[in-house]
């Protein structure tokens, strides 16, 4: 008896499909790639991590305007997207250290800086938008890059009053990076700064102080920075909330790393000053 | 003139019958339509990546149609033998050339109006604005760019008799020019002899094509360039257009045609 060719493929495609259904669930765990893991990463794999500090650096691209220097261009650049989020503003100094292009160097320079960009600015008044995108795109090919969602949430929240968005980015942040300290001080902002719910600011901030403290000792000396922002924070908010001990406490916790403690230290007298001053009052009252 | 005029509306007739500038053309208003439609952040109001794929996308397009039509505009004729009747007419061998480079150069000249159009239809739509002296002064001093890079090509296919090979080196040249040529006394600067000399000399012998590239101006709201510089600009592109013509004619001239 002879088969026919058409009941063969098709018994062909059952045997398939039969053994497709039982080895696919276990395939799915034969490789480490969780299922969280988005279709960049399927597609680049680790290499998309090259093309997230790409488009981090549009983003800075975008933030001067297009006032940026190539890879030709000797220039220790830092990213102004960042230091901005870190609430530093540029000097004098530095605006002359972002002067890349310096003098002419020849005719065909000095005429080709005509249809070039050679002012150095930032963006302001709502154009800050522009960058998101790129940040966006940054976070998708990288999502462990965590400078991509304080960046973004910095500018949402600070810039183009979108709080919700920010706190959403920075929510997408965590799940990707739970033990992130960096993640969680932002967060804590937008909540002490845009919603002024110092209650759950301080919740926040004292989990990032947890996540801190929970780090390897290389990690926790390179973060020390990140431990005096959030002790700062802590103080400042216990200061307003007249916890007037316990700010204390956390400025003299922030003073151990802090590059410049005798600052903190005028505000640790201020505060005992204030409270010098309370409990003299009482006394002085009956008088 | 009637003769070049003529040589180049045939040049023109053929662009519109080929289907390459209809599938960029299509590729790119996909692309930027597509990108257009992504929404960050629910902020309806963000334009500038968008500016920016659509004229990438309008610049690589315009350089594939410039450099593909003129490299196999001679090696056609050439290999299809209508060069002989062509020639056998009273047209000498400038007018064939300079009849094929206008071909090119008004064929690549409304494609990039076709593309600026839809560039400011999609953009205006969402900025709400249409700064069109902007527009007028990028597409004319992309035309112009495109001047070189049409004689050149042109040049390059009097060289090499296969049209892919011209449009890969011609390709190849100028990104290498639009990338890298700015840069060169820069590099020319961290080298040593003989090395910084052949730097310079390259540096200040090739058509700086980068000049022509205002997009970025475009995309981050810079305003105009000086209208002095613009003629300035038009006139250093214009010599080498006709220094590049000189070449193609002399190469021409004493060529033999048969394949």
């Amino acid at each position: 008896m002879k088969a026919s060719p058409y009941l063969v493929l098709a018994l062909a495609l059952t045997v398939c499909f039969t053994l497709a259904t039982g080895i696919e669930p276990r395939a799915a765990t034969w490789s480490n790639r969780s299922k969280s893991d988005n279709v960049f990463s399927v597609l680049f794999g680790d290499g998309r991590r090259l093309f997230a500090n790409q488009f981090f650096t549009m983003a800075d691209v975008y933030f001067h305007s297009g006032y940026y220097p190539s890879i030709f261009d000797s220039s220790e650049h830092e990213s102004a997207v960042v230091a901005a989020s870190q609430g530093q503003t540029g000097n004098e100094e530095e605006e002359k250290k972002e002067d890349f292009l310096g003098r002419p160097k020849d005719w065909i320079d000095r005429f080709g800086r005509h249809f070039r960009i050679t002012q150095h600015i930032h963006l302001e008044h709502g154009n800050e938008r522009e960058i998101l995108p790129w940040l966006r795109l940054a976070a998708d090919m990288d999502p462990q890059k965590i400078e991509t969602y304080t960046v973004g949430s910095y500018f949402m929240r600070q810039h183009l009053n979108q709080p919700r968005e920010a706190e959403a980015f920075l929510r997408e942040g965590l799940r990707n990076n739970p033990n992130s300290c960096e993640i969680l001080f932002e967060l804590g902002r937008l909540y002490d700064e845009n919603d002024h719910d110092t209650g759950r600011a301080r919740n926040v901030w004292q989990l990032a102080l947890l996540k801190w403290s929970k780090l390897d000792p290389e990690a926790a000396k390179e973060n020390k920075l990140v431990f005096e922002a959030i002790t700062v924070h802590l103080a400042r908010l216990e200061r307003d909330a007249g916890n007037w001990q316990q700010a204390i406490d956390w400025f003299q916790a922030a003073q151990k790393v802090s590059p410049d403690p005798n600052a903190l230290q005028q505000q640790i007298d201020e505060i005992k000053k204030k409270m010098a001053a309370q409990t003299n009052a009482p006394a002085a009252a009956p008088h | 003139m009637n003769t070049i005029g003529a040589l180049a509306g045939v040049v023109i007739k053929e662009m519109y019958r080929r289907k390459d500038f209809y599938v960029l053309f299509v590729l790119t208003a996909l692309i930027t339509i597509a990108a257009g439609m992504v929404n960050f952040f629910h902020d309806p109001k963000i334009v500038r990546y968008v500016k920016d794929i659509c004229m990438l996308l309008i610049w690589i397009s315009a350089l594939l149609i410039a450099i593909v039509t003129t490299a196999r505009q001679i090696p056609a004729e050439r290999e299809s033998r209508t060069i002989f009747p062509l020639l056998a007419k009273p047209v000498t061998r400038g007018q064939f050339i300079l009849g094929k480079f206008f071909g090119c150069w008004l064929a690549t000249g409304m494609a990039l109006l076709v593309f600026y159009v839809f560039f400011a239809i999609i953009t205006g739509s969402r900025e709400q604005h249409w700064p069109w002296l902007t527009y007028l002064q990028a597409i004319w001093l992309q035309w112009a760019m495109l001047a070189v890079v049409i004689a050149l090509s042109l040049c390059g296919s009097i060289i090499s008799a296969a049209p892919s090979s011209t449009t890969t080196i011609c390709f190849i040249a100028v990104a290498g020019i639009l990338l890298v040529g700015g840069h060169l006394n820069t590099v020319a600067l961290h080298q040593s002899q003989p090395l910084q000399t052949i730097f310079y000399t390259i540096y200040f012998l090739i058509p700086h094509l980068e000049w022509f590239d205002i997009r970025d101006r475009m995309i981050y709201d810079w305003g105009l360039v000086n209208w002095l510089d613009c003629v300035l600009a038009t006139l250093y592109a214009a010599a080498y257009t006709g220094l590049f013509l000189l070449l193609t004619w002399l190469g021409f001239r004493r060529k033999s045609l048969n394949t």
